[in-house]
């Protein structure tokens, strides 16, 4: 075979680390939180690098500024805001950065200079901007102190712009590649004495600069995992038993012995089998005609309609919790002079990562190394550590930029554990595993699915005295991390309804307020969908609001002006998504709008869809204005693709669903689980109102207002509300 | 087989039903064409094959003949200057990258057949998947490529600093009680 070598991998291992024995005392890794119990070392490790000016920072005699990162890049744009954050402090020409991903296990051996490396929460930029701009600064503080040094001047009489030092005093100038290895060798400021600068005058963040991965992006040349290529490599494809909680029985190797280039059968773990051949399309036909006896267990009875039967009992039960209790919204409820309710509903959905799962594996006497896909390189090199039982100081981990997250690759990492337990049978000789697309729809960690029941209680005057919320549904922590669930009550499935600022609060004050969970879980795998559980709540939220507004007789924008008073910033937003939605305004026959707004990962949004409905049930939605203040607006351009992904992802929420018959999952592929396709999609503005007094999340926020805002339209143009998804279950199409 | 991949001639030694997808991806090592679907719904896979777009996933090696000229994303410039790369770069429209050499394969089979396309037309031969949703950027891309002078900037952004500046919640500096962390 005729085979390219990877240049990603490749450079990935020659690059001069000293990768010494690891200090970190983490034990092996267990369990999805960080493993390693280290407090983060100083803005300044060991220089590995003679032009290493610390940790985040590497100047080379070019002048090219080589700005390291942590988080993972998915296409978020988090690898482009980070250096612009990183450039701005530092005073380098944007034009000169390249960024330089660090590995998990350079980061344990310099006991996590780099720190958190998971890329999830929307916390890329929000999670880490303090200290990588700290490392900006501190390095341009040592750069400067190296010229000063150099000319015998006080450091206070020079000037830096765009990676030039300047003393106007004798006229001198030098740039920061000639000083780099000086400053190397400096003392690293006491990270007290740095100060950042204010965000107001920010000139590289805070602007639309263009991504700098994008190039590698348009001629096929980006090295994704599953694109891999090392010598001897092996190739496996896997499958397991589709019923969720059922074992491998047996299999009939003799069925497919002889097949060309086929090496074996591997049993991965209880549930699961590998075929192992010398391409993957081999050793997919050959998985393909092996005949396999699953033990499906009494999981193979459950169905969506047993598993809906399940929730609604959860909608009435005496275990429910309440989370917000202000004064006593049954009661008031009850005595109000109108009541409205509602039951909701909303499916499980699949990630659908355009890049399926995948990593490769290469295991020796005292080596394990993982090349994948990763939300989180530190979770995998656990894994990695934990399913082969090396120590983690004798594992890497590699990470590739990734064909899409949305949470899928997070803190799970079951494709790591089921490519180590293949790759132990061929010590030495790396195995890319792949699944195909109907593996990867059929595990996944779906969105959970949930019940909602909503009840209101309005007045003479239309006003709204009461409001109970009940979330019957399937709990994330339940499946993935129990330890989470405080005195068994789950608060997380409640998300965007919380009372307490600054993550996810409601933006609605009502008199008698009632929050309530009731957890029922099911057989189905679930985990974080980006958005998480903010999608369904905004959902049965604000189409409620809807259904209660139009029963006040108002108008849903001014029914929830009054109700949000108490909520200057949730308003605000709202208020900018109306007005550049044109909310009041005419519209053509036909073209109705609907509004929403919500807040999760810290930021508030808001958004105004135009939609009309034909007769045959064609949805189209014409138009979509989304507001969202995160605070600062590191990249404004950025924002405005991931608000845009945000249409297009949360479309899923519209027409999709992953349906359960004999305890699997009938969605297999794209003819049935339907991504948004360009056609389909809306003119998009994205509406950015900084208020610079906090940093919010970008990537997930967005997508839980794309729902209720299309489905608030649809329930404007026909008069009946939609309150169960997805809409193709009331002969509805996005056309 | 000998086949006809980006003008050079390889010699591929595949069993007949292997598709030309991993063919080229496992044999001639080009990894720049992508597997999303395996069943032609997603257009990872798009190559052109004698000008015409197709979805190599669903095409076995024994339906290509070796007179057959294949195109891939590494063939299409040998510095990422075709039009249509150059407006895709132009106008930021990769996120995650992973559909886009099938989606800019397919643009140019779009811009090749009609050199000024409408959005319709757009809407008709864009039917590749892209999950991250750039599909705004694309459209205005192969607008800008065109020089139909269409396009606009694929986003629209209305920024306006201080409009939500309002006292708001007590949050400043503090640390929520609760957070969303995954």
């Amino acid at each position: 075979m005729n085979k390219t070598n990877s240049g990603r991998s490749a450079n990935i291992s020659r690059r001069k680390f000293i990768v010494g024995s690891a200090a970190a005392g983490g034990g092996l890794a267990l369990g999805f939180n960080l493993p390693f119990g280290v407090e983060p070392a100083a803005a300044q490790g060991p220089a590995a690098d003679n032009t290493e000016v610390n940790a985040w920072v590497v100047v080379k005699p070019d002048d090219t500024c080589v700005v390291r990162v942590a988080r993972a890049e998915m296409g978020q744009g988090t690898h482009t805001g980070l250096a612009q954050l990183v450039c701005e402090e530092l005073e380098c020409d944007w034009r000169k950065v390249q960024i330089e991903p660090i590995t998990p296990g350079q980061n344990l051996a310099r006991k996590r200079v780099w720190r958190d490396m998971a890329t999830g929460g929307s916390r890329g930029i929000r999670g880490s901007h303090d200290y990588v701009r700290q490392g900006g600064a501190a390095a341009r503080m040592m750069l400067t102190q190296a010229a000063a040094d150099q000319w015998k001047v006080p450091v206070s009489e020079l000037t830096v712009a765009n990676g030039v030092v300047t003393h106007a005093g004798s006229g001198r100038s030098t740039t920061y590649g000639k000083v780099a290895a000086a400053a190397a060798k400096l003392t690293p400021p006491d990270p007290k004495s740095i100060k950042l600068k204010n965000p107001r005058q920010w000139k590289v963040a805070g602007k639309p600069m263009k991504r700098l991965d994008t190039a590698p992006k348009v001629n096929g040349t980006h090295v994704y995992s599953i694109d891999l290529q090392l010598p001897d490599m092996l190739h496996a494809a896997v499958k397991a038993c589709p019923v969720y909680g059922g074992k491998l029985k047996s299999y009939d190797e003799s069925k497919i012995a002889g097949r060309r280039g086929v090496g074996g059968v591997v049993q991965v773990n209880d549930a699961t089998v590998a075929v192992v051949a010398n391409t993957w399309w081999r050793a997919k036909s050959a998985l393909d005609a092996l005949p396999i006896v699953w033990d499906e267990g009494p999981n193979a009875k459950q169905s969506s309609a047993t598993i809906a039967a399940h929730l609604a009992g959860g909608l009435t039960s005496g275990d429910a919790f309440a989370d917000i209790n202000d004064g006593n919204a049954p009661q008031a409820i009850a005595g109000a002079a109108k009541k409205i309710e509602a039951v909701y509903s909303t499916p499980f959905l699949s990630h659908a990562c355009m890049e399926p799962m995948n990593c490769t594996v290469r295991i020796t006497a005292n080596k394990a190394e993982v090349w994948m896909p990763s939300q989180n390189a530190e979770a995998s090199l656990a894994a990695l550590s934990s399913a082969s039982g090396l120590p983690l100081a004798q594992c890497e981990a590699y990470n590739h930029g990734l064909g899409g997250g949305f949470g899928r690759r997070g803190g799970t990492q079951d494709f790591v554990r089921q490519a180590v337990a293949i790759a132990q049978r061929y010590p030495g000789r790396p195995v890319k595993m792949v699944w195909t697309r109907e593996e990867d729809q059929a595990h996944d960690f779906y969105r959970p699915i949930s019940q909602c029941r909503l009840s209101a209680g309005l007045d003479q005057g239309g006003n709204l005295v009461g409001l109970h919320i009940r979330v019957s549904g399937q709990s994330i922590n339940a499946w993935l991390a129990p330890h989470n669930i405080k005195d068994g009550k789950d608060v997380r499935q409640l998300q965007g309804l919380w009372k307490g600022a600054g993550d996810a609060q409601m933006g609605y004050t009502v008199p008698n307020l009632m929050t309530e969970y009731a957890m029922r879980n099911t057989h189905v795998p679930v985990g974080p969908w980006r958005g998480v559980n903010i999608n369904q709540n905004a959902v049965y939220l604000e189409c409620f609001m809807d259904e209660v507004a139009r029963a006040a007789g108002r108008d849903p924008l001014e029914f929830r002006r009054v109700l949000m008073k108490n909520h200057p910033k949730h308003l605000a937003v709202l208020n900018a998504a109306a007005e550049k939605g044109d909310w009041g305004k005419p519209l053509p026959a036909g073209v109705h709008r609907g509004i929403a707004q919500f807040m999760g990962y810290g930021s508030y949004i808001a958004a105004v869809a135009e939609v009309s409905v034909s007769s045959k049930g064609g949805v189209k939605v014409h138009r979509m204005v989304l507001a969202t203040n995160c605070g600062h607006a590191v990249n404004p351009a950025t924002i405005a693709a991931q608000v845009e992904g945000s249409v297009a992802y949360g479309f899923d929420a519209l027409q999709n669903e992953i349906s359960i018959e004999n305890g699997r999952a009938v969605e297999l592929n794209f003819q049935a689980y339907r991504p948004a396709r360009l056609h389909q999609l809306p003119k998009i503005e994205t509406v950015i109102v900084p208020s610079y007094d906090f940093w919010g999340g970008v990537g997930e926020p967005t997508i839980c207002v794309t729902a209720p805002s299309v489905l608030n339209a649809i329930y404007a143009a026909t008069g009946k509300p939609v309150r169960t998804l997805p809409i193709k279950n009331h002969g509805l199409t996005l056309v | 087989m000998r086949l006809n991949v980006n003008g050079k001639a390889y010699e591929v030694d595949v069993e007949p039903e292997t598709p030309l997808l991993w063919t080229l991806r496992e044999f001639i090592g080009l990894t720049g064409t992508k597997y999303g679907c395996g069943i032609k719904q997603c257009g990872a896979c798009s190559v052109h094959i004698n000008g015409e777009v197709q979805r190599s996933c669903s095409i076995p090696i024994s339906a290509v003949k070796s007179s057959d000229r294949i195109l891939t994303i590494e063939g299409l410039s040998r510095d990422s200057s075709h039009p249509v790369q150059k407006a895709w770069v132009e106008l930021d429209v990769p996120q995650c990258g992973y559909c886009q050499s099938g989606q800019i394969m397919a643009a140019v089979a779009l811009l090749e057949k009609k050199p000024q396309p409408t959005d319709t037309d757009i809407d008709e031969a864009m039917t590749n998947i892209c999950r991250c949703g750039t599909y705004q950027r694309i459209r205005a891309a192969i607008h800008l490529a065109a020089g139909t002078g269409k396009g606009g900037s694929g986003s629209i952004i209305h920024m306006t600093a201080d409009a939500a500046a309002s006292p708001g919640a007590p949050i400043d500096g503090g640390k929520p009680e609760r957070e969303e962390v995954h």
